[in-house]
This record gives structure tokens, C-alpha cells and sequence, in this order.
């Protein structure tokens, strides 16, 4: 895995049969370049996924390089909320707050187990997956993840923001939640993600 | 609530005490007992049920209707000054037949003393014990997470309810042996429950009295209280 894309990805291809004009796709190409070098992320940290993602945005691994130089801590101003670390109920309204005030385009990125499954913490406090109250674009596995694991689910996420095409839009349509249940997924699913499996089915009952 | 600070220095009341040293070779169990303990017994008799020492540290086992009276005496008596209440939390067993226990750390610091208190409740019986808020204030949030986590009801407390869970939490006492460990509702009614609290409630009304903070208020909140809208859950 290297840390740079391979040259192929990184251009707009022209394809002659997809209705798309030449001017349109050199216009994503722009839109998309620019926006892919150019995300300012909103951290999210509430655990020691942060203090990776600290060292990702420190010198080293110097996370300015992809156009993250400023982290936005205000969700207007900001592009892809990256969540590092485990949600607890209690911070379940809260991100979903921070998400709904982002302005298009958005992305999310689900850094660490816990941000993605809720990890080893399969309890009564945290939520199984932030993709159960947020759409996540990109997540990235680990506990915690290293740098480098952060900067390939970010280069990937580079690679799905260029493929956008204004001629496809409904990567544009921002997902509403039911209104009566505030869920993005329906009750019925959460419950089958987040079955226990392996150990942790000898736990879901007390032993008295 | 104004009175004015003065800083207590460890060890104060034991001048001719020689320099604390880190402890070497302490048993499990046996040792010297606090000795406060001499004087509970003395002074309050069968209030005080039984003790032990483990680990150099005393744990003395206090009736509960006297639980109060014992932290307030532990707490003005010039020869004890126990100034510092470093902790209250219970201890359920998995064993039912040993009672819950609810936990005080009391810490002296001009003697350098330390004693922990701990009162039995059977099964059976309802889970109250008296507050120590008006002695500690520091016991406020140690005896809202205690109710919070086991149920306890900390009788005389101002303002006893949830901390950690939300306020409106309603599955029950989590730190509970017959709580579930994944709570006793299904992920996706627990998600329904959190998504419909409100992010911006950071007060209650029994925490702040909005009209009394009003003047403090920030101008455009102010503005907002008075075109009427509501304000924490």
C-alpha cells in the first residue's frame, strides 16, 4: 500500500457513451480536485482514537498534506466529520446534531472499532456503529488505528469525492431520518447489526 | 458559602509527627486499625458493628441510622477533622446472600488519616441512606452518581438525579447485578430514546434557576427567554 494514488484514479476518464460532455467531466474534474485537496475535517474525538489522529495531523504524518491543514471545530465551516472513538447514547443527539448543521457536500469518516461497531464495548452505554445515526462514507478498522491506517480511509474517501459526477447527483441527496423513530435505518436492522456474537452472547444475561 | 478560604496543610495537627514515608511490608489483613476506631467505639458503642483492616486501611462497619451523626462527628471533632470526602459509591456482590453495601472514604488531612465507612443494607430492605450533603459538599455529584449507578437514595440530598445516564434514563440502575450488561431494551428503542433527548439541555431547573442566573445570561439568550422559549428538558 503506498501512501500516494495511483496516477490512473486521479484523472477524470472520459467515457463516450456516458452522455457526459467533454466540458462537464474537465468541470467535475476541477470541482472534484479541489475538493478532494481541500477537506477540512471536524474531529470527533472522544477516545484514544483522537490521539491518533492527533499524531496524524502532527509532523509526521503531517495530515496538511492532503489539504486538512485546518481543523474546523465548527461543524458549519466543516467538510468530513471524522469520528474518532467510541459514541455513548448520551452523545448520540450531539454528533447527529453536529452532522445535520454541516453544510453539502459532507462526508464522514468512522475512525477506530468503536466508532464503526462499537467495538469491544457491546453495552448498555455506547452505540453499536455511528452508521446507525449518521451516514458514514469511509470507515477505518483498528483499536486504535494507526496513522497511516487514518491516511488510507482518508485517500480513499479523496478517491470517492473525485468520482463524483454533476451529471449523477444522488450522491448529492442528503438522507433524511424517519420522522418518527429520528433513524436513518429501520429498527429491525439496528437490532440484526447489533446482535452479540462470539462471547458476548454469555453476557447479555445477568447471572442471577 | 462566603467564607473565607484558608488552605488546610497535611499533617498540620501532627507537628512533632516524623516525614511520611511510603509504607513497607503492610499485611492483607491485621495491622494497626485507624485509630479513630477507639474513639467511634467509645463514643458511639453499638452504632459501630464490626472492623477491619486490610491493606493498613480501616473499614468500620456503621449502623445505618447513625451513619450521619458518625461522618458529622468524624468531621467537626478537633482530634479527628476528617476534612476530605474522597469518595461515595455502593458494592453489590453476585453472592445475594451478602448484603449491599454503600461506601464512604473520609480522609483527614491534618492527621493523615484515612477511614472508610460502610453501611450494610439487606435484601430486601429499601435501598436509603442518609445524605452527608450538608456536612460534605463535595458529596453532591459522588451521591448522584450513586444513585445514578445503584438506586441508592441518599435521603436529604437537594437535589438527587441522574448524572452519568440522561435524566429521563429509563431501563433502570446499571451497576445492578440483575441489570443486563446491554440493557434491558433493544439497540434500536435505546437509539430512539437517546436521538429524542435534547442536545442543548444543560440545565435543569433544580440545578439553575433560570430567573435568578437571568441577569447573567448572555444577551442573546436573554432575548430568546423572553420571546419565550423553553429552556433545558
Amino acid at each position: 500500500m503506498g501512501l500516494t494514488a495511483s496516477p490512473e484514479r486521479s484523472v477524470a476518464t472520459y467515457d463516450p457513451g456516458s452522455q457526459e460532455s467533454w466540458v462537464a467531466t474537465r468541470l467535475d474534474f476541477l470541482v472534484n480536485w479541489s475538493r478532494a485537496n481541500s477537506l477540512w475535517p471536524m474531529p470527533f474525538g472522544t477516545a484514544c482514537c483522537a490521539i491518533e489522529f492527533m499524531a496524524t495531523a502532527a509532523t509526521r504524518f503531517d495530515l496538511a498534506r492532503f489539504g486538512m491543514e485546518r481543523m474546523s471545530f465548527s461543524p458549519r465551516q466543516a467538510d468530513v466529520l471524522i469520528c474518532a472513538g467510541r459514541v455513548p447514547f448520551k452523545l448520540a443527539p450531539v454528533i447527529r446534531r453536529i452532522w445535520q448543521q454541516m453544510p453539502q457536500p459532507k462526508w464522514c469518516i468512522s475512525m477506530g472499532a468503536c466508532a464503526s461497531s462499537g467495538g469491544m464495548f457491546d453495552n448498555y452505554a455506547v452505540v453499536q456503529g455511528i452508521d446507525t445515526i449518521i451516514p458514514v462514507d469511509v470507515y477505518v478498522p483498528g483499536c486504535p488505528p494507526r496513522p497511516e491506517g487514518l491516511m488510507y480511509g482518508i485517500m480513499m474517501l479523496q478517491e470517492k469525492v473525485k468520482r463524483e459526477r454533476l451529471a449523477d447527483n444522488v450522491i448529492r441527496h442528503e438522507m433524511a431520518p424517519d420522522p418518527t423513530s429520528q433513524l436513518y435505518i429501520p429498527p429491525q436492522a439496528i437490532d440484526e447489526l447489533s446482535e452479540p456474537f462470539g462471547n458476548s452472547v454469555h453476557q447479555t444475561r445477568s447471572g442471577l | 458559602m462566603s467564607k473565607s478560604f484558608s488552605p488546610t496543610v497535611a499533617g498540620s495537627a501532627l507537628p512533632d509527627a516524623p516525614a511520611p514515608a511510603t509504607p513497607r511490608q503492610i499485611r492483607y489483613n491485621g495491622g494497626d486499625p485507624n485509630p479513630s476506631l477507639a474513639e467511634l467505639r467509645s463514643r458511639f458503642g453499638e452504632a459501630i458493628l464490626r472492623s477491619e483492616v486490610v491493606w493498613g486501611e480501616t473499614t468500620v462497619y456503621v449502623e445505618r441510622s447513625r451513619l450521619h451523626d458518625i461522618v458529622q462527628w468524624l468531621h467537626d471533632d478537633p482530634g479527628q477533622r476528617y476534612d476530605y470526602l474522597s469518595d461515595v459509591t455502593g458494592v453489590e456482590y453476585r453472592d445475594r446472600q451478602i448484603p449491599l453495601q454503600v461506601v464512604w472514604h473520609l480522609r483527614s488531612l491534618p492527621y493523615r488519616r484515612f477511614i472508610r465507612l460502610k453501611v450494610e443494607i439487606a435484601r430486601g430492605e429499601p435501598l436509603e441512606v442518609s445524605s452527608v450533603f450538608d456536612i460534605y459538599r463535595g458529596a453532591d455529584w459522588l451521591e448522584r452518581e450513586c444513585y445514578d449507578m445503584f438506586g441508592i437514595v441518599f435521603a436529604g440530598h437537594p437535589d438527587l438525579r441522574r448524572i452519568l445516564m440522561w435524566e429521563r434514563y429509563a431501563e433502570g440502575y446499571p451497576l445492578r447485578k440483575d441489570f443486563p450488561l446491554r440493557g434491558r431494551f433493544s439497540r434500536s428503542e435505546q437509539l430512539r430514546q437517546a436521538l429524542a433527548a435534547n442536545p442543548e439541555a444543560r440545565y435543569s431547573m433544580e440545578e439553575l434557576t433560570i430567573a435568578q442566573a437571568f441577569e447573567d445570561l448572555p444577551e442573546a439568550m436573554r432575548r430568546r427567554l423572553t420571546a419565550g422559549e423553553e429552556t433545558g428538558e
